[in-house]
């Protein structure tokens, strides 16, 4: 790597990102309430569709858990939003979602390819099922109400953990610990050979990630007030940060985040407009996606911008 | 159980007889739900152990299956048994044709295997959107259903609607021949060649492209043997293809993966533990079924019958 000639290209992303995250905190001051709710759920994607790919990225082990931790969050909030702040909220939600990621981590060690795929389905799909039977059987009542909030309060605290998810994400790319990620992706074997604690890297990876699946699971059930298991577990939070993914591209972080926002903002134009059609769209989009661009939105890009110069 | 306790008097005969008859009731009612089950397990176990597609739109073309027999029946009287002979071949086309052009060209594109597990298995979660969100549109989200032969039959003193025991001998039966046909034919072989060893198979002169075709229209024909069935003795609605998707995901890893015999099995087995499960707490018994899934993939995921 030229390194004189990539400092400079270094230096201008962080400072582009900078002002960007400087406009977008400016943001609820001069636009219409409609679009700082609509971009709260955008970061919200963003989020998990990042986080997904700071651990199923490098790694290659497809996860397919998102909504379990984003549940996990949801009611981490339901639970303790009437007897903490929200600060504090988050960062426990975070935390219970991190330790349900360390424990299905362990489990999963000797898993790989489509048994880690449909094992961490039918986690998600377990949760959601058990907490609707528990509700309907022990407790008597389906579903919860959730101190509710601002919804600027909301963005801000979703933008915070999207920055925060952001600069993590970058961090563990550019480190040792990223670069062992991505030797375990490249081939398991050969990782475990030259000496990398594969089992405690992927763990912990995983962990990581949950941590801010189920932080913005956390702020986002304040938005919602009124919570119920099909709501928070819904296994759509499990497929979507996959297609955003794969849609933007894995390679780079800015892939997952292209790939979010466009998604996000489609996913509001085609609700208001085809309610009916939204679903079969959807799952148009992901065939093609998956057949004509498999290195994603901005791999064709980088191809189109190389095959240019 | 409220009413079996009232139903408990102090003469023993009559007591041991409810008793009898309750766990008569429980076993043949998993025979009958293990019929079903062994049945769409097999359509995905073909589908994954030769073609390597972990079909997750599978239950979608039972979905599909059981509302053509319901639309059949409600709006042309045609008896649900003729819907079978109708469905299965019709779906087998239209899996011969997804998989002729949609898995072909993946196929075709993927670098290695584990990159077209991946990719077929994404393929297929958009399959499902598809067709789930298509028979939204076309019979809305209602939950249907109709009667035939639902009088009931005594077997040894325990009662079943007939349209089960009918659900169950046919289920049986395409199952034994499905079997068969894997075992004797001259394609069944093929087929069973080219799950071996598709580079083998190639070279001995199987046409590789359809035989993974056929494969992956025989799993969509057994979707369309069960959906029939399935409407006939339950409720159906658009959204119903994933629980039956699962539960055929959760039969073939207990059979051992790629296993047809083990899937047959599995699925009677699954059938027995989830009445069981269902004469306790009904609501209990599609979490039974995971926590099935999740101990057996942890403690043996080679299933009973795999390698």
């Amino acid at each position: 790597m030229d390194r004189a000639r990539t400092l400079p290209v270094y230096i201008s992303s962080y400072v582009f990102s900078c002002l960007v995250f400087l406009l977008l905190a400016t943001i609820p001051l001069y636009v219409n309430p409609y679009l700082v709710i609509l971009l709260t759920s955008v970061f919200m994607y963003i989020v998990l569709t990042l986080s997904w790919a700071i651990f199923s990225g490098p790694t290659r082990y497809i996860s397919l858990a998102s909504s379990a931790f984003f549940g996990v969050g949801v009611y981490s909030s339901a639970v303790l939003g009437e007897v903490l702040p929200i600060p504090a909220v988050i960062f426990l939600g975070g935390i219970v979602g991190s330790l349900l990621a360390f424990c299905i981590g362990i489990l999963t060690l000797r898993l790989r390819g489509m048994y880690f795929i449909i094992f961490t389905f039918g986690v998600s799909e377990l949760m959601r099922h058990f907490l609707l039977w528990w509700e309907t059987n022990m407790k008597g009542t389906v579903g919860r109400f959730v101190v509710s909030m601002e919804p600027e309060t909301v963005y801000y605290f979703m933008l915070v953990i999207f920055a925060v998810c952001l600069i993590v994400a970058h961090l563990l790319k550019e480190s040792r610990f990223g670069l062992s990620l991505r030797s375990i992706g490249e081939h398991e074997e050969a990782a475990l050979h030259i000496g990398i604690n594969v089992t405690l890297l992927k763990t912990l990876t995983f962990a990581l990630s949950a941590f801010f699946m189920s932080a913005a699971g956390a702020i986002m059930a304040t938005r919602w007030t009124y919570i119920d298991p099909s709501i928070a577990f819904n296994p759509l939070f499990s497929f979507m940060p996959v297609l955003m993914a794969i849609f933007g591209g894995i390679g780079r972080l800015s892939g997952p985040i292209v790939g979010a926002a466009i998604f996000a903002m489609l996913e509001e134009i085609l609700i208001t407009r085809f309610p009916y059609y939204y679903m079969l769209i959807f799952g148009v989009i992901l065939i093609l996606v998956i057949l004509f661009l498999p290195s994603g939105l901005v791999g064709l890009i980088k191809r189109k911008s190389r095959r240019s110069s | 159980m409220g009413w079996f306790r009232g139903n408990v008097p102090m003469f023993g005969s009559v007591e041991r007889r409810t008793v009898f008859a309750t766990i008569l009731d429980v076993v043949i009612g998993g025979l009958i739900m293990g019929g079903i089950y062994a049945l769409i397990a097999v359509g995905l176990s073909l589908q994954y152990g030769v073609g390597r597609i972990l079909n997750i739109s599978h239950g979608e073309f039972i979905m599909l299956g059981a509302f053509a027999t319901w639309s059949l029946y409600t709006f042309l009287g045609i008896s649900p048994l003729l819907s079978l002979v109708i469905c299965g071949p019709v779906l087998f086309f239209i899996g011969f044709l997804i998989h002729g052009t949609l898995f072909r060209y993946l196929r075709k594109k993927s670098k290695s295997a584990g990159a077209f597990a991946d990719s077929s298995l994404l393929a297929s979660f958009g399959l499902l959107f598809i067709i789930q969100n298509l028979a939204l549109i076309t019979w809305k989200a209602d939950i249907r259903g109709y009667s035939y032969l639902d009088h009931s039959v005594s077997i040894f003193g325990a009662l079943f609607a007939a349209n089960r025991i009918v659900a169950l001998i046919f289920a049986v039966g395409i199952s034994i021949a499905f079997y068969l046909f894997l075992t004797r034919a001259r394609l069944g072989k093929a087929i069973r060649a080219a799950a071996e060893d598709p580079v083998t198979a190639q070279i001995m002169g199987v046409n590789i492209h359809r035989v993974l075709a056929v494969c992956f229209g025989l799993g969509a024909l057994m979707a369309g043997f069960a959906g029939p069935l399935i409407s006939m003795i339950y409720e159906i609605q658009p959204s119903m293809g994933l629980e039956y998707t699962i539960i055929a995901i959760v039969v073939v890893v207990l059979g051992g993966l790629g296993s047809i015999t083990g899937s047959l099995i599995g699925g009677f087995i699954l059938g027995l533990i989830g009445n069981i499960v269902t004469y306790f707490d009904a609501g209990l018994s599609l979490i039974a079924y995971y926590v099935i899934f999740i101990l057996l993939i942890l403690v043996k995921p080679t299933g009973i019958l795999g390698k």
